[in-house]
């Protein structure tokens, strides 16, 4: 701990040597060095430990572990397997994503209660990591350098697809914000934070997949795609997106299937 | 849209009813997922509802003050479920324009800003314009990505005044 903690402030005192008063370009310069310079230490490590744990340990009203949850490629497989969701499940007759799935496999093998387990899926501003965004970093990590490959085999999985682009050019709300008014035309930037193409630009999707679930520096917590979602939505003044609802899971099918192809990269950190 | 509605829950100030969407929202929206551009005519039907729904100034005037524009366009809260009914709304326009001269920290989403009061004059079409872009973007581009800063009661008649300083009055540091 004492170890990354010194890297982080020594990260923080070059950026702060770094910040020009010049022109724009070498603002967003500076800030790219900033990201990479986070990229030397990155805290999610130890969440990925803690999640490792939540994944072994005996817990819920059956006592059992994790260990034999199926997250696509058979019970217990966890190597590689956040790369391929999220995908078709008989056992539920439909698509989940990684998150959801877990939950699942929370419910029925260990006996943990959904409501409990899903009522605060996000660590409040100074709290530790909830489980899900534990066992969220754990999963992901056993992806890391895996190529992107979510199946559109399965009808149900083509058609969450086509749910999640439609629902990602739906304009609503107040300020009428659709995902794509953001995220669907190359090389926009709000302030200085670029915004990938995740609907048109195959990079931008995949550089937009594999690095979540990340350490958001800003947050000071570990974050998942079902955050990612519901933050934006948060942004767009639109209501609470669900966690794992049919809504969130046709978008990330959106998203991951653009990405196919590429390697997962994550946790990484970001801003 | 039920699918959708069920996957959402309403959260503080952030209602079920706004995913209720407006026939100019399911237009632009269908545009926009399949590429292909509104209908010439329904183009200018919408445009022409989004006009008149333009509420001018009742006592004529159009400028408030600058200085109180700058902070409103640097601010960004305003109706998520994070807020609530006390919360001032910001305009965030810097998000997607560059405006003043001294933030360098601006979006490239909507057209620069800057001197535009210098490049356009003080002449009563500019004001009315100006005030309509504000108000209702969408009486101009019907798919306007711009929120509707006016029509949808984000920010106040007293707040866009200070914004049209900002960016018309001849002493805004936009237009030095």
């Amino acid at each position: 701990m004492q170890v990354i903690k010194a890297n982080m402030l020594a990260a923080g005192a070059l950026v702060l040597s770094f910040v020009p008063v010049q022109a724009q370009n070498s603002t967003t310069d500076a800030i790219a060095r900033y990201r990479e310079l986070l990229q030397d230490a990155n805290p999610a490590e130890l969440v990925v430990a803690r999640g490792e744990a939540l994944w072994k340990e005996k817990r819920g009203a059956k006592k059992v572990s994790l260990e034999q949850c199926d997250l696509g490629l058979g019970p217990g497989v966890v190597k590689g397997a956040y790369a391929q969701l999220p995908r078709y499940f008989a056992d539920v007759d439909k698509v989940m994503d990684y998150e959801s799935r877990v939950v699942h496999c929370m419910v029925t093998l260990q006996g943990l209660d959904y409501a409990t387990v899903t009522k605060t899926p996000y660590s409040g501003t100074g709290q530790r990591q909830t489980d899900i965004e534990a066992l969220a970093a754990y999963g992901v990590e056993q992806s890391r350098g895996v190529p992107v490959k979510i199946p559109q085999a399965h009808p149900q999985e083509k058609a969450a697809y086509d749910r999640g682009k439609q629902l990602f050019y739906m304009r609503a709300g107040p300020y009428d914000f659709s995902c794509a008014s953001c995220h669907g035309i190359t090389g926009q930037r709000i302030r200085l934070q670029d915004l990938p193409n995740i609907a048109n630009v195959k990079e931008d999707a995949q550089r937009a997949f594999t690095t979540w679930p990340a350490y958001r520096v800003s947050q000071g917590t570990l974050r998942s795609m079902q955050w990612r979602l519901n933050d934006c939505f948060r942004q767009q003044r639109w209501p609470d997106l669900v966690f794992g609802s049919p809504a969130s899971v046709d978008l990330i099918t959106f998203l991951g299937v653009n990405a196919n192809g590429a390697k997962m990269d994550s946790p990484s950190i970001k801003r | 849209m039920q699918v959708v509605k069920s996957s959402f829950r309403e959260r503080g100030i952030a209602k079920l009813d706004r995913l209720d969407q407006s026939e100019i929202q399911t237009a632009c929206s269908e545009a926009s997922l399949t590429g292909k551009d509104l209908p010439k005519d329904v183009r200018a039907r919408l445009e022409k509802a989004a006009l008149a729904t333009i509420k001018l100034p009742a006592d004529g005037v159009y400028l408030g003050d600058f200085k109180q524009g700058e902070r409103i366009a640097q601010t960004g809260v305003g109706l998520q479920w994070s807020d609530t009914e006390k919360t001032v709304a910001g305009g965030n326009c810097y998000a997607c324009h560059q405006i003043g001269p001294q933030e360098i920290a601006f979006g490239n989403i909507g057209p620069s800003l800057r001197n535009y009061g210098k490049q356009r004059g003080n002449s009563k079409e500019v004001m009315t314009y100006t005030w309509g872009k504000l108000w209702n973007s969408h009486a101009y581009n019907a798919c306007s990505q711009m929120p509707r800063y006016g029509d949808a009661n984000i920010l106040t008649t007293a707040q866009l005044k200070d914004l049209m300083a900002l960016l018309l009055d001849p002493n805004s540091p936009v237009n030095k």
